[in-house]
């Protein structure tokens, strides 16, 4: 595939588009880990919402 | 109700002429900023004249947004604020008079300094009269406008970069046609009145979009 | 105070999980399948084959003009509608449509370069992408300034509505500017006149980055969903302290 003289211009775009997109989705999957994180570790100190708490009550 | 608008019209106005209250520093920061430009750009006169009615509206723009952020946050601060929730009259309207008397502080004082300011920066005569003119009609625009990033920023304290950089944006377009006219006056390819209209047009919208938007965001801070 | 947690949120989270990866498979297709079809069809007579931006160029434009629209409605189902997800999603936009917007102005940039001989030329379009890129980073300068979700969404949603009032007048301020500063030389700054091989892969490529927001945009709710749930399980955590 030519790309003619301005190739590097043309691949550099690419690049720039992909690298903004990869940050996004970089973004979105650290930021689910962490908030599954912070709440697993407050379920683990016994911290849990109301709704949970009244179901295992009812049990 | 025209009570409640004046009281708070007046005490806005004392506020900001005594000590400390911002009337004047307006100005002298326009100076400051008029003064600086041509340290940096060198006194090339023809290039100053050329530049300066953009100077005079960047350097109006910035001392306009400046002062704006505590507008609102100063009355948040003493309890005022709640009062003025309280009062007969719509907070949409007491937003507005608040956003006069901050013009008559500090925008007026900004449009009878450019003239002067435009000597330093070589204006003719004829430049002068229009600068003036241009800022006359569009710092109310530049007020309205920061009443709603003063309101937003309210509880905030940090607020002031937070407001000039929520409302920079929107006061591109009075920037852009207020330095139109004033160079459309010097003659040439631009009109002079189009633009001019079009900035008193845009300082009406914002007259109204301002208080209701800024009424809202105070409001917002209660629930 | 009560701390009250959204009901909604349940029914989402279940329609996120499984969306999301639908979205992103679609995306990976729909952009491949447009890349082809983009490489495939002819040269530009006058702008070579520089042209191949343009399919990532306009439809970041598009998309970043798009998503705030959506953060628009957004902010009028927060003030107007009061819908409990109104605001999760406008929070959720705003970083992706700053993307795109940033995507357009990098890659106008770039395609400007071989073009007209600059990075940067203040044509009406390229700067009005600039002017709605920093209203992007002053929505994002506000979401980050208040702590209280509610809150801060409110007053996002009150910014969102003015600046989308001021986007015509921007739009048309700006256009008008450019007229004024046209240089003597005139490019087709247009672009190149779009025939149907050109116009093609610019849709189906729009369709894919489309279908890219969509799945970022159902995980960054579902993300935010999650923060505000820790936050609320944190302040539980130091009610039940006291």
């Amino acid at each position: 595939m030519e790309l003619g003289q301005h190739a590097g211009f043309i691949v550099a775009a690419y690049v720039a588009a992909l690298v903004v997109l990869v940050l996004l989705a970089l973004w979105v999957i650290v930021d689910h880990r962490l908030q599954r994180q912070a709440i697993a570790k407050l379920e683990a100190q016994g911290i849990t919402r109301r709704s949970a708490r009244a179901t295992e009550d009812a049990r | 109700m025209i009570a409640p608008l004046r009281a708070v019209f007046l005490r806005d106005l004392r506020i900001a002429f005594r000590v400390g209250g911002g009337a004047g520093i307006g100005v002298v920061f326009f100076l400051a900023l008029v003064t600086v430009i041509p340290f940096a750009v060198g006194p090339d006169l023809p290039l100053l004249a050329r530049i300066g009615p953009a100077v005079l509206w960047i350097g109006a723009l910035l001392a306009s947004l400046l002062g704006l952020d505590r507008i609102f946050s100063a009355d948040h601060e003493d309890g005022s604020l709640d009062v003025m929730l309280l009062a007969p009259a719509p907070l949409e309207l007491i937003a507005a008079a608040k956003g006069a008397a901050h013009w008559v502080a500090t925008g007026l004082p900004l449009v009878i300094a450019a003239p002067l300011l435009g000597l330093l920066l070589g204006l003719e005569p004829a430049l002068l009269g229009a600068i003036t003119l241009t800022l006359l009609l569009g710092t109310p625009a530049l007020t309205f406008l920061g009443l709603v990033g003063a309101a937003l920023a309210v509880a905030l304290p940090r607020g002031g970069l937070l407001v000039a950089v929520l409302i920079l944006p929107l006061t591109i377009p009075v920037l852009i046609f207020g330095v139109a006219a004033t160079v459309g006056a010097a003659g040439g390819p631009v009109p002079f009145d189009m633009p001019l209209r079009l900035v008193g047009a845009l300082s009406l919208v914002t007259f109204v979009i301002g208080p209701v938007a800024a009424a809202a965001a105070i409001r917002n801070i209660r629930d | 105070m009560a701390f009250y947690e959204l009901a909604n949120p349940h029914r989402f989270m279940t329609l996120a999980r499984w969306l999301v990866p639908v979205c992103a498979a679609a995306a990976v297709a729909l952009l491949a399948i447009g890349l082809v079809l983009g490489f495939r069809a002819p040269a530009d007579y006058q702008q070579g084959e520089t042209v191949r931006i343009m399919y990532i160029h306009v439809p970041a434009a598009w998309l970043g003009l798009g998503i705030y629209t959506l953060m628009a409605i957004a902010a009028l189902g927060t003030l107007v509608w009061r819908h409990p997800l109104a605001d999760v999603a406008a929070k959720a936009a705003a970083p992706i449509g700053a993307g795109f917007t940033l995507i357009c102005l990098l890659t106008g940039a770039l395609w400007g370069r071989p073009m007209w001989g600059a990075y940067w030329v203040w044509d009406a379009r390229l700067t009005s992408m600039l002017v709605l890129f920093l209203l992007y980073l002053g929505i994002l300068a506000l979401w980050r300034a208040i702590e209280e979700p509610g809150q801060a969404g409110r007053a996002v949603a009150i910014l969102t509505l003015v600046g989308l009032i001021n986007v015509p007048i921007v739009k048309f301020s700006v256009d008008w500017w450019n007229t004024l500063h046209q240089p003597a030389s005139v490019f087709r700054i247009d672009g190149p006149t779009i025939h149907p091989a050109i116009l093609t892969p610019l849709l189906v490529m729009a369709l894919g980055f489309a279908a890219l927001f969509l799945a970022l945009h159902l995980a960054a709710m579902r993300n935010e969903i999650l923060r505000r749930r820790v936050r609320t399980l944190r302040l539980l955590a130091a009610a039940e302290a006291c």
